[in-house]
């Protein structure tokens, strides 16, 4: 199933663009969606703390996504 | 109480505030009658300061620990070249000062902390928040959270920005998200770079900054809808933005009591944790001297091609990401002196060669290019 992501922030330097189609496997939870991102993209696994809004709602990890939706991934910044 | 009043120069001054039908002379008195707290007077603040003092905030509070530096100029637009080298808060309140003589301001010039928190807090009616590393943010939001008063949120990182109004009480008292709601624990450290590390786009804490001050402005005076339970993020890149609406998260330990924000973000090792294994040092000084005498050494730079283009001392650019697939450049049977801009990333560089590949002969550039740009060089550029 493909879910379009959004990336703001470091995560974008870390995909290396700022909107992707990914491709996810069940059980669809965001769960699999971080899993998938931690294999794909190692620098995220180290980040560990990234929180997801999916169609422009945060989500926690026992959300289960479906087909096409928007994930938008919010990395901590710190800057001032 | 008396009704606060206002004289001919401030009716004149806020007029173009007195004539929006919604905003009137109501909101101007309370924005007169507010008490606003603003941590960090940088590229947040500045713009923040500026426009919170010409709205007419009756009585603003600064803290800042820090001193105008050159590079502060590019972004931080409350400060001239006469205020490099002083203290932030005193440039600020200067500046403000000649920018509206209505407002009463008062400076902090100290670094907000668990012990001073509350103590500098209490008696604001809202704080923004334009700090610059996540444990002040924590302690800011935490602080907020127990002292019941709102948090004006917003962040920076290179072209990418994030605002919300933290723990807003509404009319039927029900209390908004906070920060931990948005993220309950903070990244590793050293992961997500601060502006000083990762850059930052000069006009972005202009934007960003701006709409802050909008939020403040309209959580004091009660008017239109502030950013309550969402976060906006904005690619100024992209020009991409969204709205996200977020929620409290019902699983989180509610917040009694600061606590330590370093240790909290993995800054300060936990007290039984071992300290770094150190490493072989030279010092700028020594450096020179090898130089001078023509003595054979190798010099390694592990910093990136783009800070290379700052400011560079000849050594070979290797940059840390690629020490070890480079490592057949690196020398095993001299001395090798591997530098970076202040020390850091060359004592990783070490203990990563030193443990993965067995190298005897590193030696790190102590201070890095910094140093040598204070004690050898002055003609160098530092960032």
């Amino acid at each position: 199933m493909n879910v379009r992501l959004i990336a703001f922030g470091i995560a974008k330097d870390i995909i290396g663009s700022n909107k992707t189609v990914v491709e996810i496997d069940p059980p669809y939870k965001l769960t699999q969606f971080r899993e998938y991102l931690f294999l794909n993209y190692p620098e995220f696994k180290k980040l560990q703390k990234i929180s997801f809004a999916v169609d422009q709602d945060y989500q926690l990890d026992s959300y289960v996504l479906s087909e096409n939706q928007e994930v938008v991934i919010i990395p901590p910044v710190s800057g001032g | 109480m008396a009704q606060t009043t206002f004289s001919k120069e401030e009716l004149e001054r806020y007029s173009r505030h007195l004539i929006i039908p919604e905003f009137n002379i109501e909101g101007q008195r309370k924005l007169k009658e507010a008490r606003v707290l603003v941590v960090g007077s940088g590229g947040l603040g500045s713009p923040l300061l500026l426009y919170l003092t010409a709205a007419g905030v009756g009585h603003i509070g600064i803290v800042d620990f820090d001193v105008v530096d050159e590079s502060n100029l590019q972004r931080q637009v409350l400060f001239g070249v006469e205020n490099v080298g002083m203290p932030k808060v005193d440039a600020a309140k200067k500046r403000l000062e000649s920018l509206n003589p209505h407002v009463e301001f008062e400076t902090y010039n100290t670094m907000l902390t668990s012990d001073n928190a509350l103590e500098i807090m209490k008696g604001y009616d809202l704080v923004a928040d334009g700090t610059d590393n996540f444990p002040t943010r924590y302690l800011v939001n935490d602080a907020c959270v127990i002292l019941g008063i709102p948090n004006v949120y917003a962040s920076i990182f290179r072209f990418d920005g994030q605002v919300s109004v933290f723990n807003y009480t509404d009319k039927e008292g029900v209390v908004g998200p906070n920060y931990r709601d948005l993220f309950p624990e903070p990244p590793p450290p050293g992961l997500v770079p601060s502006c000083a590390e990762g850059g930052v786009i000069g006009v972005l804490p202009g934007i960003i900054g701006s709409l802050q001050a909008n939020e403040v402005i309209k959580v004091i005076t009660g008017i239109g809808n502030p950013l309550v339970g969402r976060l906006f993020v904005f690619d100024a890149l992209n020009f991409d933005t969204r709205t996200l609406n977020l929620n409290k998260n019902k699983n989180l330990k509610p917040i009694t009591e600061l606590i330590d924000y370093q240790q909290f973000c993995g800054i300060k090792p936990a007290e039984e944790k071992q300290e770094e294994v150190p490493v072989k040092e030279v010092s700028v000084q020594e450096l020179h001297q090898l130089i001078s005498d023509g003595e054979q050494y190798q010099l390694i730079d592990v910093r990136e091609p783009y800070e290379y283009e700052i400011s560079q001392i000849n050594g070979e650019l290797i940059p840390l990401s690629s020490v070890l697939e480079k490592a057949n450049l690196i020398s095993k049977d001299k001395k090798v002196i591997i530098h970076c801009r202040s020390g850091k990333r060359s004592a990783d560089a070490i203990r990563l060669l030193q443990d993965t590949l067995g190298y005897n002969n590193l030696y790190n550039l102590k201070g890095g290019i910094l140093a040598y740009a204070k004690e050898i060089d002055q003609s160098l550029a530092t960032y």
